[in-house]
């Protein structure tokens, strides 16, 4: 290795399999959650994306409980929930807060029950932690083959949806008028978000899944002006943060207090903010300028202040 | 009859019926091509079903849509539609030729493949709607009028024989409105789109409009607006008297003398809304 990288990579960062598992399953997740994230944040559709990922706690503990892979729950549960969502009515507009939120509750009951049954089964202690917060690390490389399946899956729907679903996204109204079948484009979306959010929550967990979500995506939106760029970049930062995560948490087995590591999740989840923080930052230099040039005559003007 | 008088759009007894209460009735019209149309009514006389009705987004509970001769489908290639009160978020990654090039092969499957004919074309549908200065701009950062004129575009790229656009001028302030007029009357002379624009008040369309429809509860008179809006045609399509003023220029349409009393104040507000502005 190195020299100069060495502080960077502690020793056995590169041959450990499960941080080569871990590199490989985060980036393809992010990849994915990125380019979704556009379309989620477009149609105004977080809080959905939220609900997925909350909603998959309940198929994480099931998965536990019955003893299969955690993806396995994640995805059957969020696919079965966005069902859920499309039929009660999450495509009008006063539906959508009902639609999520009445799935979610009765979701997140059982998920209480599963958990239950599995503490008191089982000496293993650390599944609830893992369901919530992730397990970059604890990812099996069985996992990968599946992992796999599911990006494709989900790239495939966005890439052959891409234009009828940008228009519908932009305009419900403009899209109907050129035919295109607003409703089937708007469930077969939720489809890939379900998805996406099963994978998300896999590597960093149930509840901070829409992070990775809707996160690089913001963050995106207020850098690029095309919707193809803004896939681009918000894909780029979901890696980076993923990426850059799993370094500084390999890293962090050396750090106090307890040189045990700290969560994988913790690092992705505040790199993401703080790159959402930063990008703000050009745009509020922006409207500083604009809202100073009407402002300033006026103030030397009258002076009544 | 030649193709060239051929109704590119013709409404055939329309009605319908939405929650119980007929929304249309009877409705018939017809627009030849090149021909510019107001469709005049207040809020809740049924333009925007009308349209959906012509759109084929909305079903009927009695007569026929015709365009070109042909029954109406969704997706008819020969309608552009441009939607009302259209107002984007300036954080959506759409520039404004992104829209225009969506109104081309938006509802196809995939991601568009850039070529130099598409480049072309959508450049040209800018230039004719004097979007170019910006073309490159977040659609959501544009002004009123210049997101209306985008969405112009988007609808024109297909090549479409009929325009529908609801309440263009609503949001827009005179000389904006005035821009758009200006600019839909040039479309339909030099390309010979028929154009069917609907708006509350008719008087910024006067100078441009060749024909009028015009719509009161769900019913509707149509023709030049010289035989519609007539005291004795407007009188008849309201149910009570009403009078048609010429004053400066401008019509107003005004409660008729011989209607006071209770009715009258019944229906005072849609009636002195419809007209009497400015």
């Amino acid at each position: 290795m190195n020299d100069f990288l060495a502080p960077v990579f502690e020793s056995g960062f590169f041959t450990s399999s499960t941080v080569q598992v871990a590199l490989l399953v985060g980036g393809i997740v992010a990849l994915v959650a990125g380019t979704v994230g556009v379309f989620t944040v477009m149609r105004g559709q977080s809080f959905a994306a939220e609900a997925l990922g909350d909603i998959g706690t309940t198929g994480g503990s099931g998965a536990y409980l019955i003893g299969v892979g955690p993806l396995w729950g994640f995805v059957a549960i969020s696919v079965v929930a966005a069902g859920a969502m499309e039929a009660i009515g999450i495509q009008r507009p006063r539906g959508r807060d009902l639609a999520t939120g009445i799935v979610l509750g009765a979701a997140l009951g059982l998920a209480a029950l599963f958990l239950y049954l599995y503490a008191t089964q089982s000496a293993h202690t650390g599944a609830t932690v893992s369901i919530l917060f992730g397990a970059m690390f604890d990812i099996p490389s069985s996992t990968i083959p599946l992992a796999v399946l599911l990006g494709l899956i989900v790239a495939g729907i966005v890439a052959v949806l891409y234009r009828p679903l940008l228009l519908s996204s932009v305009s419900a109204e403009l899209a109907a008028a050129r035919g295109i079948p607003v409703r089937a484009v708007g469930a077969l979306y939720l489809l890939a978000l379900a998805i996406a959010v099963a994978l998300a929550a896999m590597t960093i967990g149930t509840i901070l899944s829409t992070a990775l979500i809707v996160g690089p995506a913001a963050t995106a939106l207020r850098l690029t002006r095309r919707p193809g760029a803004a896939m681009l970049a918000a894909s780029l930062i979901g890696v980076g943060a993923t990426w850059l995560g799993i370094v500084l948490a390999y890293d962090s087995y050396a750090w106090p207090p307890v040189h045990h590591g700290w969560p994988v999740s913790f690092f992705v989840v505040t790199i993401i903010f703080a790159l959402y923080l930063l990008s703000g930052v050009p745009g509020l230099w922006q409207r500083r300028r604009v809202a100073s040039r009407p402002v300033a005559p006026a103030v030397a003007g009258t002076g009544d202040r | 009859m030649t193709s060239e008088r051929q109704p590119i759009l013709s409404v055939e007894g329309v009605g319908v019926r939405l929650a119980g209460r007929e929304v249309l009735r009877e409705v018939s019209f017809g627009i030849c091509p090149g021909e510019f149309t107001g469709l005049i009514g207040s809020n809740g006389a049924g333009k925007t079903t009308l349209f959906r009705v012509i759109l084929g987004l909305q079903v009927t509970t009695s007569g026929k849509v015709l365009v070109a001769g042909r029954p109406r489908s969704r997706r008819n290639p020969l309608i552009g539609y441009v939607p009302q009160k259209f107002l984007l978020d300036p954080d959506m990654p759409l520039r404004a030729r992104d829209l225009v090039g969506l109104g081309l092969d938006g509802h196809r499957f995939g991601i568009a493949r850039p070529s130099r004919a598409r480049r072309a074309l959508i450049d040209e549908m800018l230039a004719a709607v004097d979007a170019e200065r910006f073309a490159d701009a977040r659609i959501g950062t544009l002004s009123g009028g210049e997101q209306q004129r985008v969405l112009i575009a988007h609808a024109l790229i297909s090549r479409p024989k009929l325009l529908l656009l609801d309440e263009p001028l609503a949001n827009l302030d005179l000389p904006s409105g005035q821009e758009v007029v200006a600019l839909l009357a040039r479309i339909a002379a030099e390309q010979g789109i028929a154009i069917l624009i609907s708006a509350h008040e008719m008087n910024p369309l006067l100078p441009v409009m060749e024909r009028i429809v015009y719509l009161v509860d769900g019913r509707a008179a149509s023709g030049t607006t010289e035989e519609v809006v007539r005291t004795d045609v407007l009188s008849e399509l309201y149910g009570r008297q009403v009078e048609v003023l010429h004053i400066h220029g401008r019509v107003l349409v005004v409660a008729g003398p011989g209607d006071g009393g209770e009715a009258a104040h019944e229906h005072a507000g849609p009636l002195v809304g419809v007209q009497i502005v400015q």
